[in-house]
């Protein structure tokens, strides 16, 4: 990894984000949206998520392909544990 | 540099001997600290899909439940956990920087934002005792499904809401308290000045941890508490 030093001016603007987000995903709770709640403060929190491993965790910065191949990787085993599963529970009372 | 077997003979005490150099070493870390992040998110993984599971089968249940908790504790919580993520990014910065005194009070004060999480985690958990909320013995949901009754409550299903609550919050927590310990080692040393531009590994990869449980929590929150506030009621 090549030494990145990022100005403090860019971490206050990703808090500043972060915390904006939170506000965002708070107040999108109080409205109804039906099924759409649950999608929309999920997107929010993904987007959260990559704020902070791509620029708190320096993921972005890193010239290390393994470092990124194992978060991938690991995104995409929590995605097969998560899917597989549904697959089986969500259409059991399908007939 | 690497090529060079006397090269060996000329680097710093912080580079061990088995890496080329520096930048090596560090990317090392930074992979073996990742692949320790992909078994945790394993194993939250698993509480996040019986969450999801559970959630699909006991929705009345679930969406009780999440109206309990205390919406406006959670977000102060959120936030300070983002702030505490920015004093650990700014720490990392000032150890990069070589800016001793700069990353011992970073590191304090993120320890700091480590206890308000807890203590205010503290608080709502021991609201819920006071509402016989905790799975067991006195657990007892009269209350909910006396505010809900647009709602299908059976108790047994409630409990494993609230059983999911508290063993993710809990790891969660558990997690926050470790997290809090490594930095109160990394203060130590820190203050001790064993951190330099040269040298800051552990800082780093205690910032890491550290962010990863804030991520944790970025999915906790709106899971446990912002998603049912409306659906049937």
């Amino acid at each position: 990894m090549s030494e990145h030093i990022m100005s403090n001016k860019f971490y206050y603007a990703i808090w500043i984000a972060l915390l904006c987000l939170t506000g965002i995903t708070v107040a999108a709770s109080f409205i109804d949206l039906g099924p759409f709640n649950a999608v929309v403060a999920l997107v929010i929190a993904t987007v959260k998520a990559l704020l902070v491993v791509l620029f708190f965790m320096h993921v972005k910065y890193t010239s290390e392909k393994l470092t990124k191949i194992v978060i991938v990787s690991a995104i995409f085993w929590l995605f097969l544990l998560l899917a597989l599963s549904m697959a089986d529970y969500a259409t059991r009372l399908w007939t | 540099m690497s090529d060079n077997p006397i090269a060996v003979e000329q680097h710093g005490p912080e580079l061990l001997h088995h890496f080329a150099d520096a930048e090596q070493q560090r990317d090392a870390a930074t992979l073996g600290m990742w692949l320790f992040l992909a078994t945790e998110i394993m194993f939250f993984g698993g509480m996040f899909c019986a969450y999801l599971i559970y959630r699909f089968w006991y929705y009345d249940e679930f969406a009780a439940g999440s109206r309990s908790l205390d919406i406006t504790l959670g977000t102060i919580n959120t936030a300070i956990l983002i702030c505490s993520s920015l004093t650990v990014a700014l720490g990392v910065r000032a150890a990069q920087m070589g800016k001793r005194k700069l990353l011992v009070v970073l590191l304090l004060l993120t320890i700091v934002f480590g206890f308000a999480f807890l203590g205010i985690k503290g608080v709502e958990w021991y609201a819920k005792y006071k509402e016989h909320h905790i799975p067991g013995n006195s657990f007892n949901v009269d209350d909910l499904v006396r505010d809900y009754p647009q709602l299908h409550i059976d108790p047994r299903h409630e409990q494993i809401y609230f059983s999911l609550y508290f063993a993710m919050t809990g790891l969660h927590a558990l997690h926050m308290i470790i997290g809090v310990g490594l930095f109160v080692f990394l203060t130590y040393y820190a203050w001790k000045g064993r951190y330099t531009p040269k040298y800051y590994t552990p800082v780093e990869m205690g910032g890491l941890y550290w962010h990863f449980v804030d991520i944790v929590w970025i999915y906790l929150f709106p899971l446990l508490y912002l998603i049912d506030q409306h659906r049937l009621g």
